[in-house]
């Protein structure tokens, strides 16, 4: 059905394909796994119209194809359903079905269309009212509709961009049944995945990718949970870091049962506990998307907790808001270094008087002089490759960026640091240095929660890995006992056998 | 009474219809997605170059034509600004109006003494014009009225009834749902802009070739405003905006009208209190809509004033 070759994806700063080779047959269920960031969207968007290819060729049922446009790309036979759907929310399934096609004659028949999407939901199982406007809909059922219209344009081969991402149990268990359906009747379907369970339960052949690459085609049949977790996380080469053996201290931070919602409203943090020590490094991995965020924003004070209790050395906190947050002595390095962390266009300055304003002031106003002096201290001893004080952040790199976040944040009285990805994009020096930081707050009595999709720096830094899926811990294990591949297949939401003993 | 109703009424046909020109143009500018605050502006010049090209050619047809290539002609401008360099929308349309204004005014100055041009005739439909209240009401106007009344079917059924239609809706509500389906977005919000443009110059000549035929500097006096209120007012919906339409016609007639009665000749500050009514009428359908997400209710197109960039990397 499909053969790409040799594809090469370049954007400014990352090869996100490198030189990808894929093969689809026909009338299967292919699964295209791996973590985020490993190219999979990007192969997808090239093939489906979206992206054009830096290089290599690309044939679909044997013919040579290059597309312009999605437009090409369903004419050629090939439909992609994304992850964000594209649909007109106000109007109908119908509607929406039809739109773009040009065999419509000028003139619409509102019935004729109807019974066309009507006919076309009965034939491949996907039943939904045409009648239904768009945003009366669940979202297991606009899914529906993005693949009904696929359908209608004569798609051949669908492509699914994490097609359970936003799905109930209970729906995605239908959407896999329909699936097998389209299949049987002779569709391909290829599907992007970074979920092993159902990698293992709906696909036929498996293609692994890492780091823009493809690490190996294979026989779902030929492979274990075990294996394809290797193919995806790899070996990683852990960081040089040493980290100075120090004597974990007393509990200090303590969650309980958490319950967080995610801007829409559904649960992302999900009865969740953990407890951090002073002078530890607890590590939480996990996959983009599985309740960091939300937990960290629990913790800052900044979002809602809908249950449970957050104890700071052992003093009830729940419901603290952000500034008593503050004052307690919980920093905060955002995952977001542009927007959450700092303010673009303020010099750097005032993006350290954000913080501490209140610390340095004369009466009612500030006090300027105490401000210039601590930000010139700060940046001399975090060494922040500036032009000056006085300016603005949007003009420092990542690595600089993120040390003028962590010289505000680690310049107060802190006992607690919530770090989200704090490596995220940087180069090797930075790491470094950001990593030494670190390990320097850790021997002084800091309790720090490291977040990372970064399992090299999970596993570097941590005193002890905890995997976070779904809002859930998965389990905890100490640095000693924590293997890559373990930690992969938990992040991937499975338990091993060896752990469940 | 009733003949006083029926006077009002006819009269609100008749003087509403420039404005309804304005408002179906605007509106399927809005409907695109596209927000033009410069319909008083290209009204403004409808009106200037319809009055002016009358007076030069002797012909108020080709007045109208020229009115409308006009009007046209500056809504591509705002295309351009607004969609090509993807300025911000507001900014370009108010800038539309500002330059309408000030040209209309330096370049129509001969035409202020100009008393006289041919106007659009009237024509009374035989027969029906003789019902009693409905005829004088629909049936013994001019030409640009029946224009008028021929248009808003027209534009119900291109967007509820045609292929195009249900293209416009979705590149004013999800550009990139209409995009991913191969629909040219730029293309057509470009046209409907242009449209909506030709439209607002229809509008302006109506008023100088049909309505009040003199050109005076600043002839349009808010009514292209009363336009961008009454799309909202209208719910971006052809057949309200029609209703609308001629409600504020009458409204505007009304203190003219009312001058027949002696007690509104004694008190003048009561015609100035009628005379701005339909203002008010606009402001309170503006305000209305803008609060809160009345507006979304109400049927405001979602991508409205928001420029559409293909997204070439979603991290």
């Amino acid at each position: 059905m499909v053969e790409m070759r040799d594809i090469s994806k370049r954007f400014p700063g990352v090869l996100a394909n490198d030189r990808v080779d894929l093969d689809v047959a026909s009338g299967s269920i292919h699964a295209l796994l791996g973590e985020n960031g490993a190219g999979k969207s990007t192969l997808m968007h090239i093939l489906s119209g979206l992206y054009r290819p830096d290089s290599g060729t690309m044939k679909v049922e044997d013919r040579t194809v290059s597309f312009a446009s999605p437009l090409h790309a369903i004419r050629a036979g090939v439909g992609m359903v994304h992850q964000h759907f594209m649909l007109v929310e106000t109007q109908t399934v119908a509607e929406n079905v039809v739109l773009g096609d040009r065999r419509l004659g000028f003139r619409m028949d509102p019935a004729a269309i109807r019974d066309t999407v009507a006919g076309l939901g009965r034939e491949s199982g996907l039943e939904i009212d045409p009648d239904a406007l768009i945003w009366q809909l669940s979202v297991g059922e606009r899914q529906r509709v993005e693949i009904v219209k696929m359908l209608h344009r004569g798609a051949r081969l669908l492509i699914l961009d994490e097609p359970t991402a936003v799905l109930t149990p209970q729906e995605a268990d239908t959407l896999f049944d329909r699936m097998r359906g389209m299949a049987q009747a002779g569709r391909t379907l290829l599907f992007i995945s970074h979920k092993l369970n159902e990698v293992m339960e709906l696909a036929e052949t498996v293609t692994v990718m890492r780091q823009g690459r493809v690490v190996d085609t294979v026989p779902k049949a030929q492979v274990s949970h075990r294996e394809l977790v290797h193919m995806m996380v790899g070996s990683p080469v852990l960081f040089d870091v040493t980290v100075p053996p120090v004597q974990q201290g007393r509990k200090l931070l303590s969650l309980r049962n958490l319950r967080v919602e995610n801007d829409r409203g559904q649960t992302a943090v999900d009865n969740l506990s953990l407890d951090l020590h002073q002078r530890e490094i607890l590590g939480v991995a996990g996959v983009a998307g599985n309740g960091q965020r939300e937990l960290a924003e629990a913790i800052t004070g900044l979002r809602k907790l809908q249950a449970g209790t957050i104890e700071l050395d052992e003093f009830d906190v729940t419901g603290s808001n952000q500034r008593r947050m503050i004052d307690l002595g919980i920093s905060w390095v955002p995952q977001d270094r542009q927007h959450t962390g700092t303010a673009p266009n303020l010099s750097i300055q005032e993006n350290f008087d954000l913080k501490h304003y209140r610390s340095a002031r004369r009466g009612p106003f500030l006090d300027r002089a105490g401000q210039s002096r601590r930000a010139a201290a700060l940046l001399a001893k975090y060494r922040v490759a500036a032009a000056g004080r006085h300016q603005p952040v949007r003009l420092l790199s990542g690595g600089n960026l993120q040390k003028v976040i962590l010289a505000r944040e680690l310049s107060t009285e802190l006992r607690v640091l919530v770090a989200e990805s704090p490596t995220r994009g940087l180069d090797v020096g930075a790491i470094q240095t950001v990593h030494e930081l670190l390990m320097e707050q850790r021997s002084r009595g800091v309790a720090i929660l490291l977040l990372s999709e970064d399992l090299q720096e999970v596993l570097s830094l941590s005193d002890r890995v905890a995997v976070i899926h779904s809002g859930r811990i998965m389990g905890i294990l100490p640095r000693a006992r924590a293997e890559a591949d373990t930690i992969g297949m938990l992040m991937a939401g499975v338990v091993p056998e060896d752990m469940t003993t | 009474m009733i003949a006083f109703l029926t006077a009002v009424l006819a009269s609100g046909v008749r003087t509403g219809t420039s404005v309804l020109f304005a408002t179906l143009g605007e509106l399927f500018t809005e409907r695109a997605g596209v927000l033009n605050l410069g319909v008083e502006g290209m009204m403004l010049m409808g009106a200037m170059t319809g009055f002016g090209v009358t007076w030069l050619t002797g012909n108020p047809w080709l007045g109208i034509l020229a009115a409308m290539v006009v009007g046209g002609m500056m809504a591509l401008l705002h295309a351009f600004v607004a969609l090509v360099l993807r300025a911000e929308q507001v900014v370009s349309g108010l800038a539309l109006t500002f330059l309408g204004s000030g040209l209309s005014a330096v370049l129509g100055s001969p035409l202020v003494e100009v008393r006289q041009v041919d106007r659009i005739p009237t024509w009374p439909v035989p027969f029906l014009s003789q019902i009693p209240v409905l005829g004088p009401i629909l049936f013994d106007h001019n030409f640009l009225v029946y224009i008028g009344f021929l248009l808003i079917p027209l534009c119900w059924f291109w967007i509820y009834r045609t292929r195009q239609g249900l293209e416009l809706r979705a590149i004013g509500e999800n550009p990139a749902a209409a995009d991913v389906q191969g629909i040219k977005v730029m293309r057509q919000r470009i046209l409907y802009v242009a449209f909506g443009g030709v439209m607002a110059g229809l509008g302006g000549a109506t008023l100088s070739l049909a309505l009040t035929p003199t050109w005076v500097e600043g002839l349009i006096s808010g009514q292209g405003w009363v336009a961008v209120g009454l799309v909202i007012f209208a719910g971006w919906d052809p057949i309200r905006a029609m209703f609308g339409s001629y409600l504020f016609g009458a409204l505007r007639r009304l203190p003219i009208d009312l001058q027949n009665f002696a007690r509104f000749r004694a008190n003048p500050s009561l015609g100035y209190f009628t005379s701005m009514l339909p203002y008010l009428f606009t402001i309170v359908a503006l305000l209305t809509v803008s609060i809160g997400d009345i507006g979304r209710r109400w049927g405001a197109p979602a991508a409205l004033g928001r420029a559409y960039v293909r997204e070439d990397r979603d991290a």
